[in-house]
């Protein structure tokens, strides 16, 4: 057989020991939670793709024109190329809408993965030695998939995102000294500038994409190398890791969960609605969304700048910018002490052994409970994201939403830490107590007649 | 056929109809929703296909256990790498002025690789200071018609530009007609305000959003993006949310054709702040 000759040949040129046998045979633990991170990568997968169709319609300029295309309401309007462009994609090209409404949904899902495959990694202590390097890649990765996602959605060069993306310049040019001149060079001039799209779209197809596939190559490629983590269990070992091979059973299974993950992702996009740019209208400096949403993933960026009070200072006759601390400052912080939580926490327990096992959360109580504040922090500022859709539902005045969720920001996860933390001791007490577990003993008669107790057996 | 056999082929059948299905949608002319529910058919029928065929059918191929093959280096062996690369390392050092120089060279060369950045863009310059806006210059609004005393009711208001500067992204101005009700600003600015109209600057101070909402009866000006609130009356200073400065006025004056004509700059820099601003 054809295969069978290509197989060898290559084996025979790679390592004589069988390379492929080597790596076919590999075994990967079986948990759900560990599938998380391979949705992320077949979302990716699909992004690219379907990103590739896409690549060959769009116009990367804000030259004006007159729209008359098959979008009646907007016919013999100014739109820009690029608007016309999107436009033209979602309802003249066959197959076109439904291309960038699942493109578009897979930007979501791909981040939202990569979130809880995050969170995942955290609760379960899986970055621990020696997996630190695939911690740090995989922040990394979560960078580079926010910002693939928020030039992605610039470049339609509609109102909600045109409005975006002058607060981004705006937050460039709060950064003390060097702020004007690092806007200027980004976006080409004073905003609103013809250079801008051109370059979005370059760093949307090109460097993001390349970024995320070079991290997310090595971060695979330390995985593969390092072998999974897994939870505790009968016969399992740190040194030893029991799983599926490979070949065929986890090759059919991974495989299978790609197309499930293609089949949702097509299913959103053919039968949701998403970023209807059209309803948006084109761009204009001098008009704005109301009420104006970002994506989710910058929502929580959002809620910081709505909720941060108007603080500007002046340092030696130059000014300080309201925005540089909510948007620069903070977010850096929060990053930057994620991306180095592994290191941060060897260096707190002064635990420096391997770790191959996974925990269970109740396992390591102050952590978890840092976690749940850290969600809970999240899940406020995403609140107060949309705090103008929200207390429009709910029908209160805005600034008494502000309000509330200024106190709750302060309070919500402190409590969320506590309880965490509270219900992993318990747990784990519970676990530990003698009588919870059933334990053997072994009773050996002695010369005297009497019994001497050996220890669990 | 016995059932998991059954499914996984009932399954690659979906999967089968599915795939033409959606080629068929293509080509009848196409329908997003159908085009959608085939394709996710296809896809989804070849993933629960696998799926059930790895979990019912390799039933027999139980979970292995292997030596991971990877852990923590033997005492001789960690630093050898280190060694190596120092060892190296101190090889090129022993040639103090080559090596000294070929680190020059590398510091000037990355030097020169970062200049071209510079064509990136404009120097900022006074930029952020100026906008169209000169001694003279007529308003008009979003259509470029010319603004007069009698184009904003009272209570209402309008987006206007600099003449011959439309869409002006910094020259973007707010008129209000606040009618018979006091303004409290100076008396040089409360001159720039002649009849109840009273232009600013219509870039949020905070992130640089256009300010959208007039909340005519509180006299605010309300910016949708983070709810940053101005009053109209008290000199567009910030009430409420994270804007920190007040909307720079533009002074104008009424012709005597009835025409509003702006008596030069704003009043201040426009816009969110930024290092240079004093």
């Amino acid at each position: 057989m054809i295969i069978k000759r290509w197989v060898e040949g290559v084996d025979e040129r790679l390592d004589g020991s069988s390379f492929i046998s080597r790596n076919l045979t590999k075994v990967f633990p079986d948990h759900w939670s560990f599938m998380l991170g391979e949705i992320a990568l077949y979302a990716f997968i699909l992004l690219v793709l379907t990103g590739t169709f896409l690549a060959f319609f769009y116009v990367a300029s804000p030259d004006l024109m007159t729209y008359s295309g098959s979008y009646e309401p907007l016919q013999g309007q100014q739109v820009s190329a690029a608007y016309e462009s999107v436009l033209r994609v979602s309802f003249d090209v066959p197959a076109g809408l439904v291309m960038r409404q699942t493109h578009h949904w897979a930007a979501l899902i791909f981040v939202a993965a990569i979130v809880v495959h995050l969170l995942r990694i955290f609760f379960t202590g899986a970055f621990r030695k020696p997996r630190e390097m695939s911690w740090v890649m995989g922040i990394g990765l979560l960078l580079s998939s926010i910002g693939a996602g928020f030039t992605g959605y610039s470049l339609p060069d509609d109102l909600l995102s045109g409005t975006g993306l002058r607060i981004v310049y705006s937050v460039v040019q709060s950064i003390p000294i060097v702020g004007t001149w690092i806007a200027f060079m980004l976006f080409g001039g004073e905003f609103p500038d013809a250079a801008l799209l051109p370059r979005l779209f370059v760093a949307h197809i090109f460097i993001i994409p390349l970024a995320i596939i070079g991290m997310l190559s090595a971060h695979l490629a330390v995985v593969w190398h390092q072998t999974h983590t897994q939870f505790r269990g009968p016969g399992r070992t740190e040194s030893t890791v029991t799983g599926t091979p490979v070949w065929p059973k986890f090759a059919l299974k991974s495989t299978g969960l790609g197309f499930m993950t293609f089949a949702i992702l097509v299913a959103l996009g053919g039968l949701f609605q998403i970023n209807p740019v059209w309803l948006y209208g084109q761009f204009v400096p001098y008009s704005g969304p109301s009420p104006a949403q970002p994506d989710y993933y910058a929502g929580w960026l959002e809620g910081l700048l709505r909720l941060w009070p108007n603080w500007e200072f002046t340092v030696f006759g130059h000014t300080i910018g309201e925005l540089f601390l909510p948007s620069v400052v903070i977010p850096g912080i929060m990053f930057t002490v994620l991306a180095l939580w592994p290191f941060i926490e060897a260096r707190v327990t002064g635990d420096k052994g391997w770790h191959n096992f996974a925990q269970k959360p109740r396992e390591a109580p102050v952590r978890s409970g840092i976690g749940a504040a850290g969600i809970a922090f999240m899940t406020v500022l995403l609140i107060a994201g949309s705090n103008d859709v929200l207390s429009k539902m709910l029908n209160i005045e805005v600034d008494t939403f502000n309000s509330v969720l200024k106190w709750l920001v302060f309070v919500v996860p402190p409590v969320a830490g506590w309880a965490t933390w509270r219900v992993c001791r318990d747990l784990q007490r519970r676990d530990a107590h003698p009588i919870s577990k059933h334990s053997r003993m072994v009773l050996r008669r002695n010369a005297a007649g009497g019994f001497d107790d050996v220890e669990e057996s | 056929m016995k059932q998991p056999t059954r499914v996984v082929a009932i399954c690659f059948v979906v999967a089968i109809v599915g795939a033409l299905g959606a080629a068929g949608v293509y080509f009848a002319g196409g329908q997003p929703q159908l085009e959608g529910t085939f394709l996710a058919l296809a896809l989804g029928g070849v993933g629960a296909g696998l799926i059930v065929w790895a979990k019912e059918l390799m039933a027999g191929i139980k979970d292995k256990t292997e030596d991971r093959g990877h852990g923590p280096l033997s005492e001789q062996d960690t630093g050898a790498a280190a060694d190596t690369i120092l060892e190296g390392v101190q090889d090129i050092q022993r040639r103090k002025l080559l090596s000294r120089l070929l680190l020059g060279a590398g510091a000037a060369l990355g030097l020169a690789a970062i200049v071209p950045i510079r064509s990136l863009g404009q120097a900022p310059g006074d930029s952020l200071f100026v906008t169209p806006w000169r001694k003279g210059m007529r308003l008009v609004d979003e259509e470029g018609n010319i603004v007069t005393r009698d184009t904003v009711e009272p209570g209402s208001f309008a987006t206007v530009f600099p003449e011959g500067h439309v869409g002006s992204a910094d020259g973007q101005a707010v008129l209000i007609n606040v009618g018979s009700v006091k303004l409290d600003l100076p008396a040089d600015r409360l001159a720039g305000a002649p009849e109840g109209l009273v232009v600013y600057s219509k870039v949020c101070t905070h992130a640089g959003c256009p300010i959208g909402l007039y909340l005519a009866a509180e006299h605010e000006l309300r910016c949708p993006c983070h709810q940053s609130t101005f009053d109209v009356l008290d000199g567009a200073t910030p009430v409420y949310g994270p804007a920190p400065r007040p909307l720079p006025q533009l002074l104008i004056e009424i012709a005597s054709d009835g025409t509003l004509v702006a008596q030069g700059e704003f009043t201040g820099p426009i816009g969110p702040s930024f290092w240079d601003l004093p």
